[in-house]
């Protein structure tokens, strides 16, 4: 426990009395006041949540274009496409096609870009990319340390916005980022999220972060933890890196072909995901909803069809916005249509799920 | 942190409330709703089972995670607490009196006074 690393915002959890966890090696808070309260107040109004865990990496070359083709190199989605200012969603594969990790990419420049990337895997993306770097030209920088990170979602987002920074800039448009000079320092914006509702992270010096969270607070936000965060993520169907994501499933069979660009003459991975998609791909992730009353499904329960084992869960939890137990799973393909109704296996007994159409809500 | 004076205790946090005739009430204590946190599901034996002390005997399960419940003291399951199929969260709001798990016939009356009393058990989570 002591080796844990703790967020700039580390004293203002404990001061609230959340329930912190270790959660890819930081001391985080996984509820305040209860997740079901935190999802609710995220879904109706506002919710801010630490994401100080996550990496920030920057890549830049000298000369235009250059960064953006190796990223496109390396990156499942079409970073030339990306406008200035604009995010996409994008996927880092390993040479067999399987994930190592799933981040947003934004373009600042023609020769600057900005990558947010999971908490779990900053070490490990900076070592593949900074052994694929080419030789001149394209530097690689780590900043994860210098910032502080904050979540700001729900339907008042906007509004919280305008009363945090009072004029000193304005708010991107979906998935597109900018930096404003404030008299807290500068600060990245980015119009993204992982709860499904309208909202935006901000990134800040790791000093300032306890001011801007308070700036959150005096907005209206409630403060939510990893358990909402993981609830609100579920109900809209995100993959979670390590749960629904592994290096041993690709990004086709996670159903985020709309963040692969198989026109792209090559990236690392492709050649496999050419081939699944031309001989058909074994098993997807799908979506499940319990259809009777049951225990909640978790990851790790396997899903039965008959007498036939067709998959695993990757993900579960009782949905705080439908009351019902939902999951996501693998499932053999042949099982995975909209409206077949499968079997969890819970403790020894089976119960009732439905596939049901992505998000859930 | 609420721990009644009448009540007999476990290292594991149930509490154990001796009836007329043999019986005994249990339940998980106000510590344990508070470790669990918002509870979602409750499972329960079905009456007319027999356990022994110390074995698995309910589930309760939070938003996060799954916990064993287990048997305080030997006996046959003679009564379950039927609102909880319907809000689990009545333990949260009454660990000691509406949120009750199961009534067990003893099969050992002695065993009960194995349990930890409630100055043993206020000690056990300080």
């Amino acid at each position: 426990m002591d080796d844990l690393r703790r967020s700039p915002l580390h004293d203002i959890h404990v001061q609230l009395g959340a329930r912190m966890v270790p959660f890819a090696g930081w001391d985080m808070p996984v509820q305040y006041k209860g997740i079901i309260a935190e999802n609710k107040a995220v879904r109706g109004k506002l919710g801010v949540f630490d994401i100080s865990h996550m990496g920030q990496v920057f890549v830049s070359s000298d000369t235009a274009d250059v960064a953006s083709a190796w990223l496109d190199s390396i990156l499942t989605n079409n970073v030339a496409k990306l406008k200035i200012g604009h995010g996409q969603y994008t996927l880092l594969l390993n040479e067999t096609g399987g994930v190592i990790d799933d981040l947003i990419v934004y373009r600042q420049t023609d020769t600057d870009y900005f990558l947010v990337v999971n908490a779990s895997m900053v070490e490990e993306d900076v070592r593949w990319m900074q052994e694929k770097l080419p030789a001149s030209d394209v530097v690689l920088t780590n900043c994860s340390d210098d910032f502080a990170g904050l979540a700001v979602q729900g339907p008042e987002a906007v509004t919280a916005f305008q009363s945090m920074f009072d004029g000193a800039g304005q708010l991107p448009e979906r998935f597109c980022m900018s930096t404003i000079a404030t008299d807290n320092g500068d600060v990245i914006i980015c119009r993204t999220g992982y709860t499904g509702e309208d909202g935006f992270e901000l990134f800040c010096a790791s000093a300032t972060g306890p001011r801007w969270w308070q700036r959150c607070i005096d907005a209206g936000a409630t403060p939510a933890g990893l358990g909402a965060r993981d609830s609100l993520r579920l109900e809209k169907c995100y993959p979670l890196n390590g749960n629904d994501l592994a290096p041993d499933r690709t990004p086709l069979e996670a159903g985020l072909a709309f963040a692969v660009d198989l026109h792209k003459p090559d990236f690392i991975g492709r050649e496999t995901l050419i081939r699944q998609k031309t001989k058909g791909l074994h098993r997807r992730l799908v979506a499940l909803k319990q259809t009777n009353k049951s225990p909640p499904p978790r990851p790790g329960y396997v899903v039965f069809s008959g007498d036939e084992e067709v998959g695993t869960l990757s993900s579960g939890g009782v949905s705080p916005s439908l009351g019902c137990g939902i999951s996501m799973a693998y499932i053999t393909s042949g099982h995975n249509k909209i409206g077949t109704v499968l079997e969890v296996e819970i403790r020894g007994k089976r119960f009732p799920a439905e596939v049901v159409r992505k998000p859930f809500i | 942190m609420n721990v009644p004076d009448a009540l007999k205790y476990t290292e594991s946090h149930e509490w154990i409330r001796p009836d007329e005739g043999g019986i005994v009430t249990v339940g998980i204590t106000d510590y344990a709703q508070q470790e669990m946190t918002e509870l979602v599901y409750v499972e329960l034996p079905d009456v007319g089972q027999q356990f022994s002390a110390k074995d698995e005997i309910a589930v309760v399960e939070s938003v996060k995670s799954a916990s064993d419940i287990y048997a305080p003291v030997s006996g046959e399951v003679v009564e379950v607490n039927e609102a909880l199929a319907d809000d689990a969260a009545i333990v949260n709001n009454s660990p000691f009196d509406d949120g009750w798990l199961f009534r067990l016939k003893l099969s050992n009356p002695s065993e009960i006074d194995y349990l930890m009393g409630a100055e043993a058990y206020t000690s056990r989570i300080s």
